[in-house]
């Protein structure tokens, strides 16, 4: 029984988004993986390496999830698919929905590992617990969470790439332009391996130098908490937290944030958290697995510099 | 413009999130319930702004039993029209949607909104899967929504971006941060929702596609190992060598 994974791609390679679902894919180990991608590809998009051994190409970079689910369903059906997978990034958290609809399958949003039997384990209430769904229809499509899996390398060979189209109808939704959030080369948030993050600490926007530093001492993405959005002292799609983006690093590292429920309830599934704060009584030090009392701006600095040593 | 907005009965952000029944339900004792925020503070506001600026009316709709009643008052005192609940336990994202659905049809909204996710279940879904089920075009995350006749004009989160995007008729949208400003109810505004209709609506015949077999609560962290302020290096050697993460 085939499975049918959707892949974004970059300049031709799948993103690291792409090659996670692929691996979730290969590691569901219930048949041949086959990879859809609507949009440039060169080579096989590096998709053999981890697991597919066919990529149905559609050359029309689609925009409209409208015609992104219409694609998805008939590449699903040509191949007799019982599971679709998704990356549960923006990207596929507006297609995936509305090809469960249309294929009339159980839908599992935020799955974070491997399923047990129909059973797949799901994040619930922000983070602060995890939901373990049984699913009652014979197909599935999947959305999972970035960074929850990995990229695991098969050695597969090269996969084949074939050319593939639907009736998809018009465009209805008009792409008029594209504005990246960060600047080239830098991984989007959710996807981030290491975060090095601030908050209210820091007194005021003029003093992110100290954290930017830091995040590029570790070749890191920077967030926020919300205050710091809220004031516009960083734009809003850095802010972490209930009502941000929730985020799963392996490195987290907290600059002068207490460590409000709701802002633990975006980070708390990091591998490592790092608490730096002049407050030994602040919550955040509960949820750390390491801790600096000190004050950021003497602390950071040094930090810094000894990265930079290594 | 006629407006549709879906929202949801969420814990407040700061319940202790605790389980009931052989872990299979929510522990409801003690907790004070809410209008989910995204569907609030964004959705249900920008809603409202667009209808004040060009006339026609803000329903909002909920899937839920009575106990959703309070939060459904708190939208009305915020200046929504009047309200619909269909009937109905939420059990997962396609039966809400559907039924959501089932019920907007034939009611000729311009557009339907609603918050990016719920603060419980988390699923991003439930927009997408309407616009599905009604075949209409769909945008997600949308920051920025103006309006000028019939055509939309958004700005949208994407992956690593933004997009500016053009919707002409009916669309589905869901809602996050930066489209609107939270409103605080105003006392007229309260005693106004008390008189608002609020429409209880019978459930239409849906089909549950999940069940939730168990809810579980992640493990509990170890002891934070504090590093002193004065020798960060310290840091760096732990994060190598114990944590293996640097």
């Amino acid at each position: 029984m085939s499975v049918l994974v959707y892949i974004s791609t970059q300049a031709g390679k799948a993103t690291n988004a792409g090659l996670e679902v692929a691996s979730y894919a290969s590691a569901l180990q219930t048949g041949e993986v086959i990879a859809l991608v609507a949009g440039d590809i060169s080579g096989d998009g590096g998709l053999g390496a981890v697991g597919v051994s066919k990529v149905m190409h559609c050359a029309d970079a689609l925009t409209d999830n409208s015609q992104q689910s219409k694609l998805t369903k008939e590449a699903a059906l040509s191949i007799g698919a019982k599971a679709v997978v998704f990356s549960g990034n923006s990207i596929g958290n507006s297609i995936a929905p509305r090809v469960a609809i249309a294929m009339n399958a159980g839908y599992v949003a935020g799955a974070t590992g491997l399923p047990e039997g129909k059973t797949y384990t799901r994040n619930v209430f922000s983070g602060k617990a995890t939901a373990h769904v049984q699913v009652t229809t014979e197909t599935i499509v999947i959305a999972v969470t970035p960074n929850s899996f990995g990229i695991k390398n098969t050695g597969g060979s090269e996969a084949v790439v074939e050319a593939f189209s639907a009736d998809v109808g018009e465009a209805r939704v008009t792409l008029n332009g594209f504005t990246p959030t960060s600047s080239e080369g830098t991984v989007p948030l959710p996807e981030a391996i290491r975060v090095v993050s601030a908050g209210r600490g820091l007194k005021g926007p003029e003093n992110w130098g100290i954290v930017e530093d830091l995040a590029k001492a570790l070749g890191a993405s920077t967030a926020c908490s919300r205050p710091v959005g809220d004031m516009g002292w960083r734009p809003h799609h850095e802010h972490v937290g209930q009502t941000g983006i929730t985020i799963r690093p392996d490195l987290y590292i907290a600059c002068g944030i207490s460590g409000a429920i709701q802002h633990l309830a975006g980070v708390n599934q990091s591998k490592v958290i790092v608490v730096i704060n002049t407050d030994p009584e602040a919550p955040f030090f509960k949820a750390a697995d390491y801790g600096i009392v000190g004050d950021v701006f003497e602390v950071l600095p040094k930090l810094t510099a000894a990265i930079n040593a290594l | 413009m006629k407006l549709l907005v879906c929202i949801s009965k969420a814990p407040d952000t700061t319940s202790r999130i605790a389980f009931t029944d052989g872990d299979k339900r929510f522990d409801e004792s003690g907790v004070q319930f809410i209008v989910n925020p995204y569907d609030e503070w964004y959705a249900l506001v920008r809603a409202i702004e667009l209808v004040e600026q060009n006339g026609g009316s803000v329903t909002t709709i909920t899937v839920g039993e009575a106990s959703c009643d309070p939060i459904v008052r708190k939208a009305l005192a915020i200046g929504a029209t009047d309200a619909v609940r269909i009937d109905a336990i939420p059990t997962d994202s396609s039966q809400v949607a559907r039924l959501i659905a089932n019920y907007a049809k034939d009611q000729g909204y311009d557009i339907i909104l609603g918050g990016k996710e719920t603060i419980d279940n988390n699923s991003s879904a439930v927009p997408a899967m309407i616009a599905e089920c009604l075949d209409l075009p769909y945008v997600a995350l949308v920051t920025k929504l103006e309006m000028s006749g019939d055509e939309a004009t958004l700005t949208a989160e994407t992956t690593g971006g933004t997009n500016n995007l053009s919707v002409k008729g009916t669309f589905v949208m869901s809602a996050t941060k930066g489209i609107a400003e939270q409103r605080i109810p105003n006392m007229r505004g309260i005693m106004s929702a008390r008189t608002k209709q609020l429409q209880v609506v019978e459930a239409s015949a849906v089909e549950i596609s999940t069940q939730v077999d168990v809810f579980k609560l992640p493990p509990l962290k170890g002891d934070c190992v504090i590093v002193d302020a004065d020798n960060p290096a310290e840091l760096v050697r732990v994060l190598r060598e114990e944590a293996k993460i640097i």
